[in-house]
């Protein structure tokens, strides 16, 4: 059996697709009036109890050790946390030094690469800094941001307001002190990437073309096309390469690295490529690992990039640090749903924002298009497994439309390639041309909502609650910041905000105190002990490092033979 | 106020199994490509990017996979197709295989990257030569255009460096992911991706204007004027945490016109 195939669609979703177009002067008519669809408090919490995959029973379980023992995560975040460790200790001499440095900075995406640039700037010699990363420098999800990043700069905005919109996206279950750090911090964020060079949207005068992004008040989203997170990423990472700060690629921690006197000294690298281990040690440590989603979380598929496996949090734990708000993950409404190739990748906000309303089957609009992105994500799965209003692609995904040729007609002819290109890209490799035909979109695995514990200066916070003097975190590997639900265009500045504080605290350190204590590994055979105690199988360890995608039949034809290990 | 939402009588844990059931691999194939890799030959789902592929086939992937969507330039790859002369270019995450094609990816691109302090140079119309003299050895072949992944006009950018329009050179390389396929191609040798980040940057640092309103905000935050207005929000997300909420859900949403200055004056507006 072929399906015949018209303009990237199969026949049989053409008929929808018609539905769709003979609804759409009509409801680009009614455009202002969509707000009506908007959900009081009430509805919005009914609606995630059911239809929500972080609400919806049967996906989390309470964790039996460490230091948020008897608190729920998902049960894929408890399977890598309970985990027998990847690296056996007795196997690592701590005596032999490999790098000695000030600061170790664990992540070469992002949050990692913005406290580089910040502790050299506070006087901390480039030689004397080390990023060590899993994949390539800039191999991360700070990449792949396509939206935009918020701060509150126009006139009749105030960080004020942006706090108001991030705890309330939060779910106010937000610690004030970062909230504040990051809605203050960030016009500061901006001009910084402005003297970086880099080439966010502009009016001539200079102020930037913002726009809206769900559950903000204000416009306040800085985009840079729809490359932002590309465009501030390459950007840095160029500054980091003028600066000579060095790189240690496809070598991630596999563990922390403990002292005598309960600090953080540093951490083990694993060479994936020789499959040496190296001994960092630091007077500073730096988390900047990102997110989970290569988890899968639920079977979700996932917008994050190939290492997004929260190996910062099972290294951290491992140590003692505290974790919070895990039990909460962000899912982002709209993810590819069709074609095959691409199912689970990002479909920006901005796609939302500039005027494409989704609608079901039939045409019809369902849901306010910018509520907050869980109450959008429910709404589609509502639609799509219980009012059963939605198309089923040839295997068997679920979704709805996305009517993006409206942004043409909202906006001006041009307006998709002109501020979505990566998108318009992505379709026309696949034959779609989404300034003429909707898009099929359904919810997919995002964004780690909550992580390792922080405060303000960007320290991590040990399970009595008091701070690591040495050991700080920043981006998505970090929580707190964004409560139980981040908004968009907040995590690209999470991650410059903590990132640089990180950076900045870690300098200071430097500045006031010598090597750590004697470097120890005794953290990790303690949590073995546990790990034993509760009896998990042999067979599950982490990190995990990568996610494995082989094929079932290859799988099972492979065998390891004692010899070219 | 609002709507009920439908209490539609549902299973929710069977629709998340359904979910994950939708979102995992089909289990049958209906239709097969033989693919090389590297030379090699793997029977492999039709449909698949090659990247899924490759992991179908087996292989896990350490070097040659980044975002998988198209953002990082990881997965450069080249190919021919069987009984084609022509030589092709693509990125592993946005590719569909196809049969008969004959692939490697490329793991690493040597290139070297001037350093520069983009505080001390400034945007003049020689400067790109002066740091990448190279570009002047171009020979205007197009093969950079054609290995692009991103269907950049390459060569044009590469023309309008050497006249010394920086501008040009940003818009124009904007969308580079720095793949790193057309510096392996460039008879010239040229490194077009390094020195197109180059003029990027000038062009944002120095020939964008900065931003006005932006100016006068850092102005305010550095005066300390939002201290006291986080004071109070602090006090009350602690004391009062009900009116705390109140305060948001009753938040104005901005319409084009409007401007509102202080969110502690907006209870009651619209
Ligand atoms: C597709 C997509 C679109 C997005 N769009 C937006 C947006 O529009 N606006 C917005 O604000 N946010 C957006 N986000 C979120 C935002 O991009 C991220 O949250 C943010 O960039 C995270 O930055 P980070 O530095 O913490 O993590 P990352 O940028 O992911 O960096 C983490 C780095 O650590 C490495 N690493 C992982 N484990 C180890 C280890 N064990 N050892 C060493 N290194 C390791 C990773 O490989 C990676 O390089 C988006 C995210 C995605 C995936
Ligand atoms: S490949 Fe090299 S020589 Fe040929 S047009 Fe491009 S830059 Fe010029
Ligand atoms: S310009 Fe060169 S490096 Fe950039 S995307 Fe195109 S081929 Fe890749
Ligand atoms: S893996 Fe990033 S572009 Fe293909």
């Amino acid at each position: 059996m072929t399906l015949k195939m018209i303009r990237g669609y199969p026949e049989y979703m053409r008929e929808s697709i018609e539905m769709v177009e003979k609804t759409r002067d009509e409801r680009i008519k009614n455009k202002e009036k969509e707000i009506e669809l908007k959900m009081s408090l009430e509805e919005r919490e009914e609606l995630l109890n059911k239809f929500h995959p972080d609400y919806a029973p049967g996906g989390k379980r309470e964790l039996q050790v460490g230091v948020n023992r008897g608190e729920i995560v998902p049960n894929e975040v408890a399977d890598i946390l309970e985990a027998w460790p990847a690296l056996n200790p007795d196997e690592v001499d701590l005596n032999d030094i490999d790098y000695d440095v000030d600061i170790l900075i664990i992540g070469g995406g992002g949050a990692g690469t913005v406290a580089a640039l910040w502790a050299n700037y506070e006087g901390v010699p480039a030689e004397n800094i080390l990023i060590a990363t899993k994949l390539r420098h800039g191999d991360a999800n700070s990449m792949m941001a396509q939206g935009g990043i918020q701060a509150a700069d126009r006139p009749w905005d105030s960080p004020i307001i942006h706090y108001l919109d991030v705890m309330g996206g939060g779910h106010f279950a937000n610690k004030h002190e970062l909230v504040k750090a990051l809605t203050e911090d960030a016009p500061f964020i901006i001009r910084w990437h402005e003297e970086l060079g880099v080439m966010y949207d502009k009016d001539e005068k200079g102020n930037f073309i913002e726009r809206w992004g769900g559950g903000t008040s204000r416009k306040r989203l800085h985009s840079a096309k729809d490359y932002t997170g590309m465009e501030i990423m390459r950007v840095i990472r160029d500054e980091a390469r003028n600066r000579g700060i060095p790189v240690l690629e496809f070598s991630p921690a596999v563990e922390l690295i403990t002292t005598e006197d309960g600090e953080i000294g540093g951490a083990i690298l694993w060479n994936m490529e020789t499959k040496e281990y190296y001994v960092v040690r630091a007077k500073a440590t730096i988390l900047a690992t990102g997110g989970w989603g290569r988890l899968h979380i639920r079977g979700f598929p996932t917008t994050n990039h190939y290492g997004a496996t929260a190996d910062g949090l099972v290294m951290a734990y491992r140590a003692g640090a505290r974790l919070r708000d895990l039990d909460s993950v962000q899912y982002h409404p709209t993810g590819a749903a069709y074609p095959e190739q691409i199912v689970g990748l990002l479909i920006t906000e901005k796609v939302r924002g500039m005027g494409a309303t989704p609608v079901n089957k039939y045409g019809q609009a369902f849901v306010f298009p910018l509520e907050p992105r869980d109450v959008e994500a429910a709404a589609f799965i509502r639609e799509c497994y219980a009012r059963n209003n939605c198309v089923k692609t040839p295997t068997g995904m679920r979704g709805i439309w996305l009517d993006s040729p409206m942004i043409e007609e909202l906006q001006g002819e041009g307006a998709i390639r002109k501020n979505l290109d990566a998108m318009y890209r992505m379709y026309k490799r696949f034959g779609i041309d989404m300034t003429k035909d909707p898009i099929l979109v359904f919810p997919t695995l995002h964004y780690q909502n909550g992580g390792v514990e922080i405060n303000a200066n960007a320290q991590v916070i040990k399970g009595d609650g008091s701070p690591y003097p040495r050991f700080f975190a920043g981006g998505e590997v970090e929580g707190g910041v964004h409560g139980k639900n981040r908004l968009m265009g907040n995590s690209l500045l999470d991650y410059n905000v903590f990132g640089r504080r990180a950076g900045i605290s870690a300098a200071k350190v430097v500045r006031n105190s010598g090597k750590p204590g004697k470097l120890t590994l005794k953290h990790v055979k303690l949590f073995a002990e546990e790990i034993r105690r509760i009896g998990v199988p042999e067979w599950r360890r982490s990190p995990i490092l990568l996610p494995d995608y082989r094929g079932k039949r290859a799988l099972a034809r492979k065998i390891d033979l004692p010899i070219l290990e | 106020m609002g709507k009920k939402v439908e209490l539609l009588d549902v299973d929710s844990e069977k629709i998340m199994e359904e979910i994950r059931k939708a979102a995992s691999p089909p289990e049958e194939v209906e239709h097969w490509v033989t693919i090389y890799v590297m030379g090699k030959p793997y029977k492999v789902p039709a449909g698949l990017t090659i990247m899924k592929a490759l992991e179908y086939a087996g292989y896990r992937y350490i070097r040659g996979a980044g975002c998988r969507a198209g953002f990082c330039g990881a997965c450069a790859t080249i190919y021919r197709k069987k009984g084609e002369y022509r030589f092709r270019t693509a990125l592993a995450c946005q590719t569909t295989v196809e049969d008969g094609m004959y692939l490697a990816q490329i793991p690493f691109v040597p290139a070297n990257k001037a350093t520069y302090d983009l505080d001390k140079v400034k945007p003049s119309p020689n400067i790109l030569l002066e740091y990448y003299p190279e570009i002047a050895r171009c020979v205007s072949c197009n093969t950079c255009t054609k290995a692009c992944p991103q269907e950049l006009d390459v060569m044009y950018y590469v023309q309008a460096a050497i006249r010394g329009d920086i501008k040009r050179v940003a818009e124009l390389s904007f969308d580079c992911i720095q793949c790193g396929l057309c510096t392996l191609r460039c008879p010239a040798e040229i490194q077009h991706y390094h020195m197109a980040q180059f003029a990027r940057r000038l062009y944002g640092k120095y020939m964008l204007p900065k931003s006005p309103w932006l100016t006068k905000r850092l102005k305010e935050i550095e005066s300390g004027m939002y201290e006291k207005g986080y004071e109070i929000l602090k006090k009350m997300l602690e004391k009062e945490p009900e009116k705390f909420k109140e305060l948001y859900i009753n938040r104005v949403r901005e319409k084009e016109e409007k401007r509102i200055m202080n969110p502690l004056e907006l209870e009651g507006e619209d």
